[in-house]
Parts: structure tokens; sequence; C-alpha cells
């Protein structure tokens, strides 16, 4: 997958968890919870997602490099 | 002979719209099943039968306001014969308020920002579904649709599992010339307030109510949450993400066992007299995006290990954001945990949700300065604070609580 593939591939993810969120007004640095405002089991559904579409198993201690869509990007290209 | 009636779902609920049916007369119903949809302040709720039975008749249409306490359906008991004066008897009672009769607060709503949160589907453990085989459609889309005038059953949805969304609802408007809309919908076309408005309403006249009844004290405790995130950490790291437990499912079963162990904690209050409960209905609040707050019950959670009570919250959470909580869930709650999170205030002095006797406010963890032995750690610490009704409780009663509390959150493989 291109690197615009996989952001287009989590903002559907994220939108799905959050579905008030515009995709297209995401910023590449948006925090998903400090800017998006999603909580603790947002996040987790956001990774069960993403373990589901990706078959990454991104453990707890990897959530913060999932905590951006340019971080996600980056980390899911390297995991995949 | 039963009349299934229009239930109250909070103490502050005056009226319920009629969004679905799901059944049919002659169907077979059990106590507890789901028979029909209800759209309230706080979003559409099922509501369950507790009469077992066979649906001889359903006297309330679709699309009806009604009173609580206004009749729905005539359910029959096993064996029981048809009666013969019933239809009469209860469609005299069944006439519909109008608007003019029903406070401001029971009105109708346009679809608004908050609607967003019933359409959504995220990793739902239970899907949304139609039992009665009506198209799966989400209240903001229904709503839109019979403001339309559109047949649902026309309408391809995008959704999980094909359900309608409000945005398929928009799509097809632009397709499809609209009906002639019956009186009953057009009648909701001048009206001006939000969903979000309406739950605004709604929260406020509920905790308007506790703060004049109740007289509230609070008792609060730091405790070392150091025990808790290790266990945690460790549990989680062999899980996949499906199978995760959040902190919040510890607190939940932490408050849980507590309750179970302080009678004058876990119960309810009503006409004078405080009812306590041997099973724990654990109230969870939800806060919804967008703005309001929900705080359905897991129903008999004392029964439920600590896996099972992360998959009952993820359960109620997904639910509650899709609009589709039962009234059983919203009525029966004996106790509520309302946590803020992982970041932000340390506490939070809550405000008990009538009948109810007690709230546990969680604060968001916080690193600080711990005396273990003799000397001082930085630890993982929480403050819980126990909004406790004074009508019930003493402090003595209230303290043993957070002793429980705190107990069960230093051994956490003990939840």
């Amino acid at each position: 997958m291109s690197p615009n593939d996989i952001r287009t591939a989590f903002l559907e993810e994220l939108v799905k968890v959050a579905p008030d969120i515009e995709p297209d007004a995401v910023g590449d640095d948006d925090h998903i919870q400090e800017d998006l405002e999603l909580d603790s089991m947002d996040v987790l559904n956001l990774v069960t997602a993403l373990h589901g579409r990706f078959g990454v198993d991104i453990p707890e201690r990897d959530y913060p490099q999932i905590a951006t869509p340019a971080l996600a990007v980056t980390y899911l290209a390297k995991a995949g | 002979m039963g009349v299934f009636a229009m239930p109250s779902l909070g103490s502050d609920m005056e009226a319920g719209t009629l969004i679905e049916w799901l059944v049919k007369p002659g169907d077979t119903v059990k106590r507890g099943d789901v028979v029909a949809v209800v759209e309230t302040q706080k979003g559409a709720i099922e509501i369950e039968t507790f009469e077992a039975g066979r649906v001889h008749q359903l006297q309330a249409k679709l699309g009806q306001k009604l009173p609580v306490g206004a009749p729905l359906a005539v359910i029959l008991a096993e064996g029981e014969d048809a009666p013969t004066e019933t239809a009469g008897l209860v469609l005299e009672k069944a006439v519909p308020v109008s608007e003019s009769e029903l406070p401001a607060a029971v009105s109708v709503a346009e679809p608004a920002p908050l609607v967003r949160q019933f359409h959504t589907a995220p990793i739902p453990t239970s899907p949304v579904v139609s039992r009665s085989g009506d198209p799966v459609a989400s209240p903001a889309a229904r709503k839109r649709a019979a403001e339309l005038g559109l047949d649902l059953s026309t309408i391809q949805g995008s959704g999980l599992g094909g359900a309608i969304q409000l945005a398929d609802v928009e799509n097809a408007a632009t397709k499809a010339p609209a009906l002639p809309l019956p009186a009953s919908v057009t009648e909701k076309a001048d009206v001006t307030s939000s969903p979000a408005d309406e739950m605004r309403r709604a929260i406020a006249a509920a905790m308007a109510r506790s703060k004049r009844e109740i007289p509230h004290f609070y008792v609060n405790q730091t405790i070392d949450l150091s025990p808790a995130s290790q266990w945690l950490e460790a549990t989680n790291a062999d899980r996949d993400p499906g199978n995760r437990i959040l902190m919040g499912a510890l607190f939940v079963r932490a408050s849980v066992l507590a309750a179970g162990s302080a009678p004058t904690i876990n119960g309810h209050y009503e006409n004078d007299t405080f009812i306590p409960s041997t099973p724990v209905h654990a109230g969870i609040a939800v806060a919804l995006r967008g703005g309001g707050l929900v705080a359905p019950a897991i129903v008999d959670a004392d029964e439920l290990t600590l896996d099972e009570t992360m998959s009952a919250m993820r359960d109620l959470v997904t639910r509650a954001r899709a609009g589709r909580l039962r009234g059983s869930e919203m009525t029966k709650g004996t106790i509520t945990i309302s946590a803020l999170g992982e970041t932000g205030a340390e506490a939070m002095s809550g405000v008990i949700f009538p009948p109810q006797v007690a709230l546990v406010g969680i604060g968001a963890p916080q690193r600080r300065p711990w005396v273990v032995g003799t000397s001082v750690e930085p630890r993982n610490t929480v403050t819980i604070t126990l909004s406790v009704d004074h009508r019930v409780c003493d402090g003595r009663q209230a303290a043993r609580f957070l002793a429980k509390f705190e107990t069960s959150m230093q051994s956490p493989e003990a939840l």
C-alpha cells in the first residue's frame, strides 16, 4: 500500500469510530485524543479496527506512534 | 391480559415517540423481549415487555408521540381469549397528546450535530439489527426520511450491515420525488429545538431535581494506581486489541464489589423510602461526542468477571452512541460510575442520578509523590470521590465503600 492509501484507510477507520469527524478536515499532525477528542474506548476501537484491516497487532506501548495520521502512516507502513 | 404501556425511561420523561414495532399481532413474546423502539430526549431506546404471552393488538402507530402510561399494545397471557371490548377501551386512552399539551421539553426535534452520534457504527460487539425485518436505519435517518416522506425500504443503506444512515436518506432525497406527508409528520416540521438541546434539557431536569431533593455529601480518597497499571500493562501485552481491558473496567469492577458490600449505597430512593438492591446494576456515564451524556446500566454487573465487564462496557458505549439502548438499562441502575478519562482534572464530585443514592466520581490519574514504607516514590495515583445521599447513608458507610474500592484496586488480579 502507498502512504496515501494507508492514510485514507486510517481516516476511514477513524471516522467509523467517530462519525462526526470530517475526514477532509483532519490534519496530518492532529492528535487523535488531544485534537480529535477520542477517549480511551474510541482509541481501543480504532486499534482493534486497524488490527483487523492491516493485520498489525499494535501493542499498547506503541499507541503514541499512531497518535496522528502522519505518525500512523509511518508506523503502519513499517509494520505492514 | 396485559396492556403494554409507554414506560417511563427516566424520572423526568413525560412522553416518547414510537418509531419502530419489533413485533406484530400473533407473535409470542417472553418477559424481557424487545418489542418496540421509542425516541426520547436521550435518543432511541429499545423497550422490553415485562409480560409474557401473545401480542393481540398494536394500539399505537409509528410516529405517534404518547405520554408515559399510554397503552401501546395488548398482550394476552398464554391460553387467554381475545377480549371483545378492548379495542375501543384502549384506543380511547391512546389518543396521542398534541404538541400544545406537552411541555416544551418533549417537543420533537430536528436533526442537528448530536444526531451524528446516531449513525455511529464503531466495531459493534453486537451489531445493530432490526428484529422485525424492517430496514435497519439510524434514528436520525428515520426522522429525516419521515420528514421528507421517503419510504425507508426504497433506500440503499451504506452503514454496517446495510444500515441506512442520514447521508443515505439525504442522497435518496435528491433522487426521489417526495410522497405526500402524513399529518402526524407535517406537524413536526415547525419545531426548532435540536436533539442536543433536548438532551441538555433532560440532563438539566434530572440534575436540578437531584440537587433540589438529595442532600449530597462527599467522601474522597486518593489511591495508589501502580499495582493496577502494572497488572493491566502485563495482561494487555499478550492480548489482541479486541480482548484488551481498559482501566475503566477495573474502576467499574472495583465499584461493583464495593457496592455489593455496602447495602446503603446500592439501590433506589423512592417515596421517602430507600429500597436496597441485592444485585448491582452499574450505571456507566457515557459522554456522547458532540455533547450530552447518558448513563445506561450494566444489568447484574455483580455476576460478571472483569473480562465480561469490559465486554459489557464496550457493548454499552457502542449502543449508547448508536442510539440503541434498552429501556431497562435506562431505569435499572442502582449506582453510577463516572470517570473523567486518562487526562484532565484530578477529582470530580458528581451529581447523583435519581432515584439512585450514590455516584462514584473518578478523576484522571496523576503522577504524584507517594510514601512507601519510609521513602517517597513517584506513583500513578487516582482520586475517587463518592457522592452519597445523606437521607440514606452516613459517612462511616461511605468511607467503608472507598476502603473496599482501594483494597480491590491493590489486587487487580482478583478483580
